[in-house]
């Protein structure tokens, strides 16, 4: 699509898409901080367990963001509880896409009877309520991270499923995967190297939706005082605030900054994602090299008519 | 009628699936919830009774299949089993409090936030690039990120704590009696506008662009055009014939949504001490009222299901193509 070299591939092409797009740029760096935070963070700050001062003390200079309704610094609570819930969110994210990708593309490349019952197994999941069997699952095991995770991936993977599979279905269409069956490939081979590398951008974009999933639901399972509420994670201080009457009180800082977080990391993801969709639309792509055509040009930009090409030498805007 | 038919045999399947999860659920854990159950009751009940109680709870030690088929039986009587937290209240009592309020609360939020956002979302397709097109898909989608039951935390802080304009929690006032009257329904809606009103701003948004999508694709469409060329009224080509066929992928999202928005709900009730479901559900996990917490999945479940087949009798009544595949 461009004069300007060789076009990236792998690592280099996402990394690109990430630079060219300012959404996606806003997103990683949001992103990047969270997870220097999370890493790095718990060192920061002191313990998050520590009873520091009067319970419920609004912001101040010694407390940034006040007391818990134990005296607890809210600040340390915060900052310790970005690594739990980000590890889980992440892991859960990656294992809810490769459940989902491993039963989905199972069942659309195989086809008949597997496909038939795979397929009643992720609608069945999809129509049963993810939230209430989450509860009652998690209420049989021990309570902590492990417990949220593996609830979180029982319920969270049927729909990544679902779309997996009809993107086979799609695929194994196409003459690509019909010249390597017919060339004798296994099956194996044919989805590592034929199905999957095409899926990836839609892998993604799952990855990204999953992790925000299961982030969001973490926090919704440890609220309900199912995690290990001695633990300090995001959904814990929730939890807290709530058990402590935190609202009734007024103590408005003993939940605001956990959500803020909470819907920070959603965001930064979202707007990652965007950037992505690039890779996987051609047609955006064109847009984009056509706008910038028309702006090196000192055109006003208008919408790119997808039976116009683009000119070949196309200077990047 | 085909369509309708097969969609009832999967549903009952679903559910079949759903009751047996129920049945094996305690017995594959780890830990032996019978043992902890029962420990509850040392001390204060004779080795008899508590024979009797296992019985009663359906842990007999006869095998699996016939356990099994005990269980099946009940749940098709109506009998859940007996509450451990509200012992000896039956299960089915226990939940039939909280259930009107779950549905009263969640089927009213889903409700509302689909023909509001549907309402939205044909909206910003007619008036495209309009104020809003482009003011409320980005706020929604804001709001949409936090976590429900945060949003509900906020606004009972600052619409409820702060400006006082709603009441802090539970369905109706103390000082009311339950009836048909006008001062009772009038308390119960300003108790439930706070937490219908969260669920409704958080799930608001998916539809309204969901709608807005679907529009416009269906805008460009030729018959579309054969009806803005045939002079008909741009009021009728919108609503009879582009926002009708646009409404089909939301009404599908719709019966998924109910499950979710449900599960939403729950968490909310919690945060305003709504006598709900999910408020029961807490309490039972808490108390370890582990057939409380099972007649609660099972119930929340088959509404689930019932729902979305009600929904795919309205998805038949919307899209001719479905009952012209059973002729």
């Amino acid at each position: 699509m461009s004069g300007a070299g060789a076009q990236p591939t792998g690592v280099g092409a996402w990394w690109q898409a990430i630079r060219r797009d300012r959404k996606a740029s806003l997103g990683a760096a949001l992103l990047a901080f969270f997870v220097a935070l999370g890493l790095v963070g718990p060192w920061l700050v002191g313990s998050p367990d520590a009873l520091v001062g009067i319970p419920l003390q609004p912001p101040s200079l010694a407390h940034w963001l006040g007391t818990t309704g134990q005296g607890q610094d809210v600040l340390a609570q915060t900052v310790v509880g970005t690594r739990v819930s980000l590890l889980i969110g992440f892991g859960v994210g990656a294992a809810v896409v490769l459940l989902g990708a491993l039963l989905g593309v199972t069942a659309g490349y195989f086809g008949g009877a597997v496909d038939g019952l795979l397929s009643l197994l992720f609608n069945v999941f999809l129509v049963l309520p993810g939230l209430p069997l989450a509860i009652v699952v998690a209420a049989y095991l021990p309570a902590g991270p492990a417990t949220v995770a593996f609830v979180l991936v029982l319920t969270g993977w049927a729909w990544n499923a679902r779309v997996l599979r009809s993107q086979t279905l799609m695929l194994r269409q196409r003459d690509f995967i019909a010249a390597a069956v017919v060339g004798g490939e296994s099956h194996l081979r044919i989805i590592t190297r034929e199905l999957l590398p095409n899926m990836t951008s839609l892998l993604v974009a799952q990855l990204i939706g999953s992790t925000v999933y299961a982030i969001g639901a973490q926090v919704g399972l440890e609220f309900l005082g199912l995690g290990d509420v001695s633990g300090v994670t995001w959904g814990t201080n929730l939890y807290w605030a709530t058990n402590d009457s935190a609202l009734l009180t007024g103590a408005w800082w003993t939940f605001v900054p956990t959500g803020l977080c909470v819907a920070l990391v959603g965001f930064a993801l979202v707007m990652l994602n965007s950037g992505f969709d690039e890779l996987a639309n051609p047609r955006l792509q064109l847009e984009r090299a056509w706008r910038g055509w028309l702006l090196g040009h000192r055109h006003p930009p208008t919408r790119s008519t997808p039976v116009v090409n683009v000119p070949p030498q196309v200077p990047r805007g | 009628m085909r369509y309708v038919l097969g969609r009832l045999g999967f549903y009952v399947l679903a559910g079949w699936a759903a009751l047996t999860l129920n049945f094996f659920l305690p017995r594959l854990m780890p830990g032996d919830p019978a043992t902890a159950l029962f420990a509850r009751f040392k001390g204060r009940l004779s080795p008899e009774a508590v024979g009797a109680l296992r019985d009663a709870f359906g842990l007999t030690d006869a095998p699996l299949w016939s356990q099994y088929l005990t269980y099946l039986a009940h749940v098709a009587r109506g009998d859940l089993g007996i509450s451990v937290a509200y012992f000896p209240a039956p299960v089915s009592q226990v939940i039939g409090g909280g259930l009107a309020w779950t549905i009263f609360l969640a089927g009213t939020a889903v409700v509302l936030s689909f023909a509001v956002g549907t309402l939205l979302g044909v909206a910003a397709a007619w008036w495209r690039g309009g104020w809003v097109d482009t003011v409320l898909p980005p706020l929604f989608a804001f709001l949409g990120a936090f976590p429900y039951f945060w949003l509900s935390m906020v606004m009972l802080y600052v619409l409820g704590f702060q400006l006082r304009l709603f009441p802090l929690g539970h369905a109706y006032g103390d000082d009311l009696t339950p009836g048909w009257n006008l001062a009772f329904l009038a308390d119960v809606w300003r108790h439930a506008a706070l937490p219908m009103g969260s669920i409704v701003l958080a799930t608001l948004g998916g539809w309204m662009l969901g709608m807005r999508n679907a529009m416009i694709t269906v805008l460009g469409s030729d018959y579309v055009a054969l009806a803005r060329a045939k002079g008909l009224a741009p009021s009728r080509v919108v609503l009879r014939y582009a926002a009708r066929n646009a409404l089909l992928p939301s009404v599908t999202g719709f019966g998924m949504a109910i499950g979710f928005v449900l599960g939403g709900s729950l968490l909310t009730e919690i945060v305003f001490s709504y006598p709900g479901q999910g408020y029961l559900l807490v309490q039972a996990v808490r108390n370890q009222d582990y057939p409380l917490m099972q007649g609660i999945f099972l119930v929340i479940t088959l509404a689930v299901l019932g729902a979305n087949w009600l929904v795919d009798l309205v998805y038949v009544s919307l899209d001719p193509r479905t009952r012209e595949v059973a002729s």
